[in-house]
């Protein structure tokens, strides 16, 4: 594979040069055009993602004989790959309506290609232990009240609200302003930060308000309780300084290359096929972060198990 | 008394003007300006010829180098790969770093890590390359050509200060996602080291031999290929061994661009947080880093022995037998599965797990100590003071410290903080770096002291400080996490840790510098040793000192960003954030120069020291 790339690098610099240029998909991996070729996966930093990944990958690899590609990229870079054909597939995206306006829009270069069957929830939590110990805190009225518990030496005197990975979809500014809320955001600035902090508000007891989500393993570790916020309703978030109300719920979908689309290869039918429940992912990740499994060992336990779910995914004549 | 004055007039002024801190805008001129730049970028990648003749062929290039290396490297299989760093490092460095080279490669197949330990090789090889490849010359250059030096220094400077993180979204603009970008990204953070030591070298040639060269006729290329470049080559060869370490350590963090290797199991065994797995693919790094360091810096030592003819021939004998065994191991195929294998990822985070447990209280306790008492006031009086009142005091405390050339240089930089639009984070990250640059100046030198004045306690000390220095912060970021929380004291903490070797290594080798016969003359005039210490041994390596806050500042800097990811908040985070969202772009650019900025103002303000002799009254 690298020696033939090699010389077929190489021989593009010979004949660029010869006529004028090279462009930017110039010396790397072609897209998988035709048939049982390769198709290039874009693998996001958070495990759920990664269970949806490894399964895919497994059953083109495994059942349909192509050769797979994972590149791990934040999401951001990965929608620059369509653009470049580095990337023919994310396999679970969180809106993002920007990057859908610059890629799929305005530049043409990826596609919708349906949900993923999960559902995602994003809002503000606190450990189990709170909502046992002062039952009334998950509703944002009363949070006020407790915003003393939530002080530390970051948050300047108010409470403390723990924000999450700046590539995720926030709101939280804006809430804590417009809900006249007496708390301080703080950012955490990596997921895995958040994900620590969350564990020591457990095992410590120790007061935890945070941003986080769903599906998410951690949850089959411990249990964490969602802050009840003004509901959400059609375009209520619609001015990002003016948000007052809850994150909406996301329908999780894929994206591909448009090359990758166009060529409507076996491998693209069955990405487009692959839908799939919160449980079943959330038993994927638990296998890779908990039970110590590799991504590929994982995908293929959960295939071994779950014949049933994954069949009619497989296009007829593959 | 000048001094004094000044103290007072600032302390005034700024009683009299405080502000209130306003936060920064979401969108200054800056931000769009570099926004705009990406769009243009984007949407031109196929047509400029900017690209089509310039960025494109570079990454074709660099493409072609990586994949031949990656085929020179693996092409000889394990086995033969082992047997040839352990025949390197034999030959060149003597038979003891052989072994040591041997074992540290056995050690990547044990650790089941040895594919990704060959990628990271991979890359390491071809930046350093380019780096030496393009160094070298420019490092001659900036020795012999006044102007090339002078223009080079403050380009080196930014490079060097420049936030990682922030180049790095800019690289995959320009060269794609991959092994490209992420070569030139090493580069780029690699190369000044590389400049820098070279021309140091190149002008410390003894001018005595240059003139008896001259003397004798030499044209100018004969002087620098048969009397400067030799009579360099140690400190070429230092210079290839900083370049590589500084390669090592940025190869894991462009695993966020899909450069593959170590750092991927890093960053992916961090999603999972879990530090054992994190810490072996460390530890693989912390091997490959002592294992390259003892060659170069072993070969450069035996350099400087002359031999006798005799002791060439074994040596050549030596690298014959050498050159036959890597042969036939390259022909022997071995499975580097077939090793045994050992993982520390169990009992790590068995340990990591009881330590969060059972300190938590004590660290927290340690956090909110110092971030009330220290940090939180340092931080009021820098938000609260006006810019302008800022680079006033900036100009007429650097006047006085460092002249006034290093004041106006300072003071045009802190107004350029202001410029970008980022005041509010600047002045915030200024006060947690200061606070780290000082708890690691008076940890580093207490313990430089210490391994000065006891040989044994310095030996054991030794690989603890290279494995603090290159095993990859993201490693140890999590248990930080656990025990001090999102915070900015995590962010020190992890500071502290990087830059405390460097600072420790060089004040050792100041007071070691210090002559003994000094000492001697001090010790028979009845000086204590206090007295030694305070009286004769830190005043004399006053240049030894410098060095090691000047390089504790850098290093502190280039952590700022890796606080971001910890909860500090202020300009890492921007940085990162920037990394991540395309509508932070500008913003994070614009951050990554504002630390830059933040940089030349500590370096101009504290280079005076280097040049005052003795304390000024």
């Amino acid at each position: 594979m690298r020696t033939l790339r090699t010389a077929a690098a190489a021989a593009l610099i010979v004949t660029l040069t010869a006529c004028g240029g090279a462009t930017s998909g110039a010396g790397e991996d072609e897209p998988s055009a035709g048939a049982k070729g390769t198709v290039n996966l874009a693998i996001n930093p958070w495990v759920g993602y990664e269970a949806n990944a490894a399964v895919i990958a497994h059953l083109l690899e495994k059942k349909m004989g192509y050769t797979v590609e994972k590149k791990d990229l934040k999401e951001e870079i990965a929608w620059q790959g369509f653009e470049t054909g580095e990337v023919d597939a994310i396999v679970e995206n969180w809106g993002h309506p920007d990057l859908k306006k610059t890629y799929i829009e305005d530049k043409k270069v990826a596609v919708e290609v349906g949900p993923t069957g999960n559902q995602g929830t994003i809002g503000w939590y606190v450990p189990q232990w709170m909502a046992d110990k002062y039952p009334d805190i998950t509703d944002w009225k009363n949070l006020n009240k407790y915003a003393d518990l939530f002080k530390t030496s970051e948050s300047k005197g108010k409470g403390q609200f723990l924000a999450g990975d700046p590539s995720f979809v926030t709101n939280d500014e804006a809430l804590v302003s417009n809900l006249k809320l007496n708390y301080t955001v703080v950012y955490s600035g990596s997921e895995a930060a958040i994900i620590k902090a969350a564990q020591q508000a457990s095992a410590q007891t120790k007061p935890l308000l945070f941003y986080f989500y769903e599906p998410q393993w951690l949850f089959a570790q411990e249990k964490y309780v969602r802050v009840k916020l003004p509901e959400y309703k059609e375009g209520c978030d619609a001015d990002t300084k003016k948000v007052a109300c809850d994150y909406p719920d996301y329908v999780l979908d894929k994206i591909a290359s448009k090359k990758f689309a166009d060529a409507n290869s076996t491998a693209y039918q069955f990405i487009k096929n692959f839908t799939w429940s919160n449980d079943d992912q959330n038993l994927v990740s638990d296998y890779i972060t908990n039970q110590g499994m590799s991504a590929e060992k994982a995908a293929e336990k959960w295939v071994t198990e779950h014949e049933a779910t994954w069949k009619p995914w497989i296009p007829a004549g593959s | 008394m000048v001094a004094a004055g000044a103290v007072v007039v600032t302390v005034v002024a700024y009683l009299v003007f405080r502000t209130e801190g306003a936060a920064d805008s979401s969108d200054a001129a800056a931000f769009r300006f570099f926004d705009r730049v990406r769009d243009w970028v984007d949407a031109n990648r196929d047509s400029s010829p900017f690209f089509l003749y310039g960025f494109n062929y570079v990454r074709l290039g660099v493409r072609l180098l990586v994949d031949g290396v990656y085929g020179a490297l693996t092409g000889l299989g394990f086995a033969g790969l082992v047997a040839a760093v352990a025949a390197i490092g034999a030959v060149l460095a003597g038979w003891r770093t052989g072994l040591l080279a041997l074992g540290g490669f056995l050690a990547f197949g044990v650790l089941g890590l040895w594919e990704q330990s060959v990628d990271t090789l991979v890359l390491t090889v071809s930046a350093v390359l380019l780096s030496v490849l393009i160094g070298v010359p420019l490092g001659i250059l900036a020795a012999r050509v006044r102007w090339v030096g002078a223009t080079l220094r403050p380009v080196l400077d930014v490079m060097q200060i420049m936030p990682t993180f922030a180049y790095l979204a800019p690289m995959t603009l320009l060269f794609l996602i991959g092994e490209p970008a992420a070569v030139i990204a090493t580069m780029i953070y690699a190369v000044p080291a590389t400049i820098r030591i070279t021309a140091l070298g190149i002008s410390e040639v003894s001018p005595t031999a240059v003139e008896a060269a001259t003397a004798l006729g030499s044209t100018r290329w004969q002087l620098l290929g048969k009397v400067r470049l030799p009579m360099a080559r140690t400190t070429i060869a230092l210079a290839v061994n900083q370049t590589i370490m500084l390669a090592l350590s940025m190869v894991v963090i462009t695993a966020l661009i899909d450069a593959p290797g170590l750092g991927q199991n890093i960053v992916s065994a961090l999603q999972r947080v879990n530090v054992g797995a994190a810490f072996d693919a460390g530890l693989a790094i912390v091997i490959l880093a002592v294992v390259l360091d003892r060659i170069t810096t072993n070969a450069a030592r035996r350099t400087r022995v002359h031999r006798t003819a005799r002791q060439r021939r074994l040596r050549w004998v030596g690298a014959g037998v050498a050159l036959a065994v890597v042969v036939v191991a390259a022909v022997v195929r071995i499975d580097p599965d077939d090793l045994p294998g050992y993982s520390f990822a169990g009992p790590v985070n068995d340990l990591v797990g009881w330590i969060e447990l059972h300190w938590f209280d004590v660290t927290e306790g340690l956090k909110n100590g110092i971030s009330a008492g220290v940090l939180d006031p340092l931080e009021t009086v820098l938000v609260t003071t006006p810019w302008w009142l800022f680079v006033a005091a900036v100009a007429a405390f650097g006047t006085l410290i460092s002249g006034w050339r290093a004041a106006l240089i300072a003071a045009l930089a802190s107004a350029g903080i202001a410029g970008l639009g980022l005041w509010q984070h600047s002045m915030q990250t200024l006060a947690t770096v200061l606070v780290a640059i000082v708890l690691t100046m008076t940890i580093g030198v207490a313990v430089g002291v210490f391994c000065a004045r006891h040989d044994r306690l310095a030996t054991g000390i030794r690989p603890l400080l290279d494995a603090a220095q290159t095993m990859p912060s993201f490693v140890y970021l999590l248990p930080a996490v656990a025990l001090f929380g999102a915070s900015r004291f995590t962010a020190i903490v992890a500071a502290v840790i990087f830059a405390v070797p460097p600072v420790v290594r060089l004040v050792e080798r100041g007071l070691r510098d210090v002559p003994p016969t000094v000492v001697e003359a001090a010790l028979s005039a009845g000086s204590t040793p206090r007295q030694l210490l305070w009286k004769v041994q830190l005043p004399m390596a006053r240049g030894g000192l410098l060095l090691a806050a000047n390089q504790g500042i850098v290093m502190v800097l280039a952590m700022v960003v890796v606080g971001g990811l910890v909860g500090a908040g202020a300009l890492g985070y921007d940085v990162v954030a920037g990394f991540s969202q395309r509508e932070l772009f500008g913003r994070g650019l614009a951050a990554g120069l504002a630390i830059v900025l933040l940089g030349i103002v500590l370096d101009r303000l504290t280079q005076g020291f280097h040049h005052t002799k003795g304390p000024r009254r």
